[in-house]
């Protein structure tokens, strides 16, 4: 899961937030952070073998923007 | 040149233009700034030859992280396509030889993603860099920047299209052919030093 920073401003996650939410009178929302999934299929038997190959990827090939992003990375099965 | 068949023996100058790569999928520029052509570019940086990113070529760089911040979608969530005012600040280096510093520049710029992050404002100080005119900036860039250098200015990025503001032909009226004296500045440079 790749979001945006704190302090990096998310246009979509606030035009979600106040024009969709907010206008239905969803008001205990304080805020909307909008991302980008991606689900990695792996060949590994052992899921924490998985997790760090993962994230050994993302770190290396540079999948989030370290300056601009947040990234988490979790098993799903 | 198509990116595979990018040899780096020979060029004075790398000059990677706009367009797309990779259908800017993950992020533009993502994917090319891991090829081989862009490894040989920071070669060519290392060796000192000039480097200019437009647009497309901008994002790469970044996303290289040859050039400092990042270019995240537009604050409107659209592609724009419009002329620009820009300003020049602290010109230096190969590409901006012939600019002076706080001279006005008009360009048009065309794309979806060129919102400037810098990750530490500290980071570009001092450094060359473009800025949109108050009031012309397109996409919510932090300190209206358009365009970034590398601290000698060797290696510079920027949205705007230099390359279509080069006739007067090619200029809405109310804006010049500046994009040409980036060219004019690469071409003096080559010839007499920078």
């Amino acid at each position: 899961m790749i979001t945006s920073k704190k302090g990096v401003r998310d246009p979509e996650g606030e035009a979600i937030h106040r024009q969709l939410v907010l206008k239905k009178g969803y008001d205990r929302v304080k805020g909307v952070r909008a991302g980008k999934y991606l689900l990695f299929l792996v060949d590994e038997e052992d899921p924490q073998r998985a997790l760090s190959y993962v994230r050994e990827l993302c770190e290396k090939l540079r999948i989030y923007n370290p300056v601009v992003h947040d990234i988490e990375v979790r098993i799903h099965s | 040149m198509w990116h595979r068949d990018f040899d780096p023996r020979g060029w004075d100058a790398v000059i990677i233009p706009g367009g797309f790569s990779y259908g800017d999928w993950l992020r533009a520029g993502a994917i090319a700034a891991r090829t081989e052509a862009v490894e040989r570019i920071a070669d060519c940086i290392d060796r000192g030859i000039p480097v200019l990113g437009i647009c497309n070529g901008f994002q790469i760089l970044v996303e290289a992280g040859l050039l400092p911040g990042a270019l995240l979608p537009n604050e409107s969530g659209r592609f724009v396509c419009r002329w620009v005012k820009l300003v020049a600040r602290d010109p230096r280096g190969p590409w901006l030889k012939l600019v002076e510093d706080g001279q006005v520049l008009t360009m048009p710029v065309a794309h979806a993603e060129g919102r400037y992050v810098a990750a530490d404002p500290r980071g570009i100080e001092g450094a060359p860099r473009i800025h949109y005119l108050d009031g012309w900036n397109p996409n919510g860039s932090e300190m209206n920047i358009a365009g970034v250098g590398s601290r000698n200015g060797e290696v510079l990025g920027l949205m705007p299209h230099p390359e279509r503001a080069v006739d007067r032909v090619l200029c809405p009226r109310g804006f010049e052919p500046s994009g040409r004296i980036i060219f004019e500045s690469l071409a003096s440079s080559l010839r007499e030093g920078w």
